[in-house]
C-alpha cells in the first residue's frame, strides 16, 4: 500500500456514491441559491432518509452474500401493526412499555428473517422468490391483524421517539437545529452494522460467502449459520423501521412501509457500491446511497420539479450510478 | 488433420498433430489426462481455433471457425456432458435448431416423423416424447448420437462414451456404432478402456504431451504396448529427494471401508507420519471424491476414519479442520480462494478465531503479521498483505491456498492436483514444501493426474480405478507403465 498507483486510484476505490454526492451537492446548492445547504434543510434530508437507510443497512448484509430480501417493506408494516397491538394490550407504561414493544417487534422481525432464510440455506432456493412469498404473507397478515385500519397507539410514550429531537440545548446556541430522534437511531444502526460487518468474524464470513461460497465452506465457515443471520439482521432492521414509523404516526398501519421503501432501499445499497453479485459492499456506502437519493428528492423539491418527473430523474440517477460503478471496476481491473 | 498446433499461456497443448480417418472406420484416440485429446477434438469441432495446421475433409482444405462450420462439414461431437435440453422431448431435441416448419409455424408431425425415421434407422428404441432429462444416461447419449446423425454427420467424435454406461448399455452402444460404421460414418472413439478399444476400434492413435506417438492397426498393437506408448519415457522433472519414513512412524490417518456412492469404494488405506501417499488414476476414477469425503466436503455413506488411532466423525469441513486435516482443493479459483479478497483475508479465513481480541473483534494487525510471516516462509510474490488474490499469478495463488492451511498447523494434508496450472519454478517450491512438511511429521495424501509427479513425490502409490484400489506400489517399484496399466485395467 501507499504506492503511487494506489493513491492515484484511491478516489476511485472509495464508494462512488461519495464522489457523485459531493459533485451533486455543489451543483444543487448553487442552483437553489444556498437553500440546500441550510442546516435545517440538511437535517430534514437526514430525517427523511432514516427509514430507507435502516432498511438498506439490513439489505446490505443480505446482498453482500449475493442474496436479496424483498420482504423488508411489508415486514416493517407487519411488525408495526403487531407492536401497536401489543402496546395497546399490555399494562406497562413509559420506558418499560417502549422497550417491551421494541423487543416484541425485533423478535417478530428476527423470526420472519429466519423463515426467509430457511428455504434459502436448506434447499438452496433463490431468495428472490422466497422473500417475495414473505412479502405477500407479511402484507396479508398486517391487514388481517389490523382489519385494514391503522391502530392508534393509546400511550403517548412513543411520541418522542417519532418526532422528538435531542441536543437542542447544545446545538441551539450554535445556531444549529437539534437532532431528530430517528436520525440518532439511524446513526446507531449504522455504527453497529459497520462494526459488525468490518470488525467481526461474522462480517468477514459474510464477504467470504458472497465472494466464493464453496471456498468459505471448505475453510470451515458455517455457511448455513452466517446466511441465516444475514436474513435475521435484515428482518430486525425492518422491525426497527416498523417501530420508528409507528412512533412517527402514533399508530401501526398496514399501509406504511409498503410504498417505495423496498425499491429505494435496494437502490440505496446498489448506488452505495454494494455488488448484487455479492462479495463487495459497505455500510457507509449504503448510507451515502440513501443520502444521494434523499438529497435528490429534496433538491428537486427545492427546485420545484414536477413530482412525476422526479421519478424519472431518480431512475436515471440509479442507472447512471450502477453504470459508472461498472465502468470504474473495469478501469481498475485494467490498471491492476 | 495435418500438423495441428495449439498453445495456451505457458503450455504447448498440441505440437504438430496429424491424424486421418476413413469412412466407415473407428479410430481409437488414447492418451493420458492432459495429453491433448480434448484440445484436438475441440479444434475439430470448431470450439477453439488451432494456432497452426490444416484440416481436410474429403481431401478438401476446410476452415472450421465455429461449431456451425463443423456441423456444416458433417462433424458431430458427443461430449461427456450432453448438449441436450432436459425439459424437451426426444423429438424436440433431435430436431433442435433445425425444426421443420410449415408457413412459419412449427410442424410437429414432420418433426416426429423425421425423428422416428432416424431412430429406426439406428435401431434405437426410445419413447418419442419423453423429456430427455428423464432418460437414463445411455438414453440421452443415444439421443445425442441421433441428433448428430440427423445433421448428416459423417464424422462423429465420442468422448469416453462408455464412461457412465453399464455393461448392457455398452453393448447397445457398440451395436449402434456398428450401424453407423456400416453407413459409412467415420468415428473417433476416445477411451481409456483397453478391452473396448480392442473390440471396437480399427486403428489406435496414441497421443502424449501434445504429440502423436504412434498409430497402428488395433490387431497389431498389443495392450501393453499401447500403455507403454501412452506413458512413454519422459524427462523427469526435478523432484526433491523424499526423506525416508521412519520404521516406527505411527499411523496418523486410517480410512476403513470408505464408501460414497456412486463413485467411491469401499476402500481402506492408512498413512503414516512423514509419509506421502499418492493416489494415481484417471479422471473420473473417484480420487477427488475420496479426499472430499475425508475432508468433510461431502458426506460419506459409510466408513470409518481414525486419526492418531482414535475414531473421529467428520461431517463438515470445520470438523476436519479441528482434527488438523487440511484439504487443498484441485480448483483453487472455484474452491480454494475468495478472489476478490486480499491475501490477508484469504490466509486467515480458515482460522479467523485465532485472530480476535477480547472484544471478539478481528485484530487486523495480528492478521497482517501472521500473513507477512507466511508470505516470507512460502516466498509468495505479492506487493503486500493487502493485494487482492485475483491479481496474483497461479503459482502464488496456490501458495496462498497452502498458507491458509499451514497457518493452522495441519498435520494431515490432502493435496488435490497440487501443481495444476502453475509454472515449473513454483512447482519445485511446492514439492520442496511438501518434503519439509513430511520431514516435520505431517502425513500427506496427494492426488495427481501427472504420473511423474505421483511417482516422484510419493512414498507409496495407490492406483485407483472405479473408486477402488486397483493396485499398490512402493516408490521404488512403481513404473509408469505398471501404474497406468492398473489404473486403466489393461492386461499388462
Amino acid at each position: 500500500m501507499g504506492t503511487l498507483s494506489s493513491t492515484r486510484t484511491y478516489w476511485l476505490r472509495i464508494s462512488l456514491a461519495v464522489v457523485v454526492f459531493i459533485a451533486f451537492v455543489v451543483v444543487v446548492n448553487v442552483a437553489a441559491h444556498g437553500a440546500f445547504l441550510e442546516p435545517s434543510n440538511l437535517i430534514m434530508v437526514l430525517r427523511q432518509i432514516t427509514y430507507n437507510c435502516i432498511l438498506g443497512v439490513g439489505q446490505t448484509f443480505v446482498i453482500i452474500t449475493a442474496g436479496i430480501d424483498l420482504s423488508v417493506g411489508s415486514l416493517a408494516s407487519m411488525t408495526g401493526v403487531i407492536m401497536a397491538l401489543f402496546a395497546n394490550a399490555v399494562h406497562l407504561h413509559g420506558i418499560a412499555l417502549v422497550l417491551a414493544t421494541l423487543a416484541v417487534g425485533v423478535a417478530v422481525g428476527a423470526l420472519a428473517g429466519y423463515v426467509n432464510a430457511l428455504p434459502v440455506v436448506r434447499l438452496n432456493l433463490p431468495p428472490f422468490i422466497t422473500t417475495i412469498a414473505m412479502l405477500q404473507m407479511a402484507l396479508g397478515l398486517s391487514y388481517i391483524f389490523s382489519h385494514g385500519q391503522p391502530i392508534a397507539l393509546r400511550s403517548s410514550a412513543f411520541t418522542n421517539l417519532g418526532i422528538g429531537t435531542l441536543f437542542g440545548s447544545v446545538l441551539g446556541p450554535l445556531h444549529l437545529p437539534s437532532l431528530p430522534v430517528p436520525v440518532i437511531w439511524m446513526i446507531a444502526v449504522l455504527v453497529i452494522a459497520s462494526v459488525l460487518l468490518t470488525k467481526t468474524r461474522f462480517g468477514r464470513y459474510v464477504f467470504a460467502i458472497g465472494g466464493n461460497e464453496e471456498a468459505a465452506r471448505l475453510a470451515g465457515v458455517n455457511v448455513i449459520r452466517v446466511k441465516t443471520l444475514v436474513y435475521v439482521i435484515s428482518g430486525v432492521c425492518a422491525a426497527i423501521v416498523g417501530f420508528l414509523y409507528m412512533a412517527l404516526f402514533s399508530s401501526g398501519s398496514p399501509q406504511t412501509g409498503t410504498g417505495d421503501e423496498l425499491l429505494e432501499s435496494i437502490a440505496a445499497v446498489v448506488v452505495g457500491g454494494t455488488s448484487l453479485m455479492g462479495g463487495r459492499g459497505s455500510i457507509i456506502g449504503t448510507f451515502f446511497g440513501a443520502l444521494l437519493i434523499g438529497s435528490l428528492y429534496n433538491a428537486m423539491n427545492l427546485l420545484n420539479i414536477d413530482s412525476y418527473l422526479q421519478k424519472v430523474v431518480l431512475g436515471a440517477v440509479i442507472l447512471l450510478a450502477v453504470v459508472l460503478d461498472e465502468l470504474r471496476k473495469r478501469y481498475l481491473a485494467r490498471s491492476a | 488433420m495435418r500438423g495441428i498446433g495449439k498453445s495456451f499461456p505457458g503450455v504447448r497443448a498440441l505440437d504438430g498433430v496429424s491424424l486421418t480417418l476413413s469412412a466407415g472406420e473407428v479410430l481409437a484416440l488414447v492418451g493420458e489426462n492432459g495429453a491433448g485429446k480434448s484440445t484436438l477434438m475441440k479444434i475439430l469441432a470448431g470450439a477453439t481455433p488451432a494456432d497452426s495446421g490444416t484440416i481436410l475433409v474429403d481431401g478438401v482444405l476446410v476452415r472450421i471457425d465455429g461449431p456451425r462450420a463443423a456441423e456444416a462439414l458433417g462433424i458431430g461431437m458427443i461430449y461427456q456432458e450432453f448438449n441436450l435440453v432436459p425439459e424437451l422431448g426426444v423429438v424436440e431435441n433431435i430436431v433442435l435448431g433445425n425444426e421443420p416448419t410449415r408457413s412459419g409455424l412449427l410442424d410437429a408431425a414432420a418433426a416426429t416423423d423425421r425423428a422416428r425415421r432416424v431412430l429406426e434407422e439406428l435401431g434405437i428404441d426410445l419413447a418419442l416424447h419423453t423429456p430427455v432429462g428423464r432418460l437414463a444416461i445411455a438414453g440421452q447419449q443415444m439421443v445425442e448420437i441421433a441428433k448428430a446423425f440427423t445433421r448428416k454427420a459423417r464424422i462423429i467424435v465420442m468422448d469416453e462414451p462408455s464412461a457412465a454406461l453399464s455393461e448392457r448399455e455398452i453393448e447397445r452402444l457398440f451395436a449402434l456404432i456398428e450401424r453407423l460404421r456400416a453407413g459409412g460414418v467415420g468415428i473417433i472413439y476416445i477411451s481409456h478402456r483397453m478391452e473396448e478399444i480392442a473390440r471396437i476400434a480399427d486403428r489406435v492413435t496414441v497421443l502424449r504431451d501434445g504429440r502423436v506417438i504412434e498409430t497402428r492397426a488395433v490387431t497389431a498393437f498389443p495392450q501393453d504396448e499401447i500403455v507403454q506408448a501412452m506413458v512413454g519415457r519422459r524427462l523427469d522433472a526435478h523432484f526433491p529427494e523424499l526423506p525416508p519414513v521412519a520404521a516406527d512412524a505411527p499411523t496418523v490417518l486410517e480410512v476403513r471401508g470408505l464408501r460414497r456412492q456412486p463413485v467411491v469404494g469401499p476402500l481402506s488405506f492408512q498413512v503414516r507420519a512423514g509419509e506421502i501417499l499418492g493416489l494415481a488414476g484417471l479422471i473420473g476414477a473417484g480420487r477427488t471424491e475420496i479426499l472430499r469425503a475425508i475432508a468433510g466436503a461431502d458426506r460419506a455413506q459409510s466408513g470409518e476414519v481414525e486419526i492418531d488411532g482414535a475414531a473421529v466423525r467428520i461431517r463438515r469441513p470445520s470438523d476436519a479442520i479441528e482434527h488438523g486435516v487440511a484439504f487443498i482443493t484441485e480448483d483453487r479459483k472455484a474452491q480454494g480462494l475468495v478472489l476478490g479478497m486480499s491475501v490477508r483475508e484469504n490466509v486467515t479465513l480458515a482460522h479467523l478465531a485465532h485472530f480476535v481480541n477480547r472484544w471478539q473483534l478481528v485484530d487486523r494487525a495480528a492478521e497482517a503479521h501472521a500473513t507477512a510471516g507466511m508470505i516470507d516462509e512460502l516466498h509468495i510474490r505479492t506487493p503486500g498483505t493487502e493485494q487482492l488474490v485475483r491479481n496474483l499469478s497461479g503459482g502464488n495463488q496456490q501458495k496462498v491456498v497452502l498458507a491458509k492451511w499451514l497457518l493452522g498447523k495441519a498435520r494431515i494434508l490432502l493435496f488435490d492436483e497440487p501443481t495444476r496450472g502453475i509454472d515449473v519454478a513454483a512447482k519445485a517450491e511446492i514439492y520442496q514444501l511438501m518434503v519439509n512438511l513430511v520431514r516435520n511429521g505431517a502425513a500427506i495424501v496427494m492426488v495427481s493426474s501427472e504420473l511423474p509427479e505421483v511417482l516422484g513425490m510419493a512414498h507409496r502409490i495407490l492406483a485407483i480405478r472405479a473408486g477402488r484400489i486397483a493396485a499398490e506400489f512402493s516408490h521404488n517399484d512403481a513404473t509408469p507403465a505398471a501404474v497406468m496399466a492398473a489404473a486403466t485395467g489393461a492386461a499388462a
